[in-house]
């Protein structure tokens, strides 16, 4: 799994946007307790009550939670997330930021009984966070899991192109 | 008693997985908090008690043992589980992010 689990390292230091700096920079990443309030700006209205986050999980075929924005992560293991879903060409995909919303940050933590954040759900079902999500492209599964969603990773083009080559 | 957390951590997880391996590795040092921080952890696991089990079945267990730590000065916790198999046919833990 090392050779792959570099692979992957190297492939997503490749990316724009994933620096050293994301990496190491960023405390309180995948954090369960959190110094840092919150809820300044966004929305902050949408509460974290089971019901609300329940609509937010099933809003889309495939949500993350995370910390910051897909376009700007503020945390090591949500950029990873990103970066992951990037590689099989998932741009598609319903990001919510619980930074913005502290009532949402521990609502979703109770939602699925998980401590840390970033969380992934596919089809309305909790996977797991960032080392899930990793192990999950390591070793095909995820590949698997897109195509029930009816998404054909782009990693598999990218293996064609490579065989015709 | 330096590093109070990494003794609990470690204690905790083999009390509870009687692991074939484990290494409970203090990260803090690689992120914004003071020296000597105990905020941020990896830890590896292979223990037959994971037979079985999916991934995150696991790392649910995991963070149950570890709870207490995760509701407290634990601020990050990246997980790696393996059953004996797994830790027989590849014997090494991933790295952190540089």
């Amino acid at each position: 799994m090392s050779g792959s689990l570099s692979r992957l390292r190297a492939a997503l230091l490749r990316l724009p946007g994933l620096g050293s700096p994301v990496w190491a920079g960023r405390p309180l990443s995948q954090a369960a307790a959190a110094g840092e309030a919150g809820a300044s700006g966004g929305d902050g209205g949408s509460g974290g009550s089971r019901d609300e986050v329940e609509r937010l999980v099933r809003a889309h075929p495939v949500v993350v939670f995370m910390k910051g924005s897909p376009a700007q992560p503020l945390c090591g293991f949500s950029n990873a997330v990103v970066q992951i879903l990037r590689m099989h060409g998932v741009s598609d995909y319903r990001a919510y930021d619980v930074l913005q919303d502290s009532d949402l940050r521990q609502g979703i933590k109770n939602y699925s009984n998980w401590p840390t954040i970033p969380q992934v759900y596919l089809s309305g079902e909790f996977v797991g966070g960032c080392d899930i999500l990793l192990q999950m492209h390591q070793n095909g599964d995820l590949v698997e899991e897109l195509k029930k969603l009816g998404i054909r990773s782009a990693l598999l083009d990218a293996e064609q192109d490579q065989d015709k080559k | 008693m330096e590093k109070p957390v990494e003794s609990s951590i470690r204690s905790k997880l083999q009390q509870s997985l009687e692991p074939i391996h484990l290494e409970v590795i203090n990260e803090s040092h690689m992120h914004a908090v003071p020296r000597g921080s105990e905020t941020h952890f990896r830890v590896a696991v292979a223990s037959i008690r994971f037979e079985g089990m999916s991934l995150i079945q696991r790392h649910r267990l995991v963070n149950q043992i570890l709870q207490e730590e995760l509701a407290g000065p634990v601020h990050a916790l990246s997980i790696q589980a393996k059953t004996l198999q797994q830790w027989q046919e590849n014997p090494s833990l991933g790295q952190s992010p540089p």
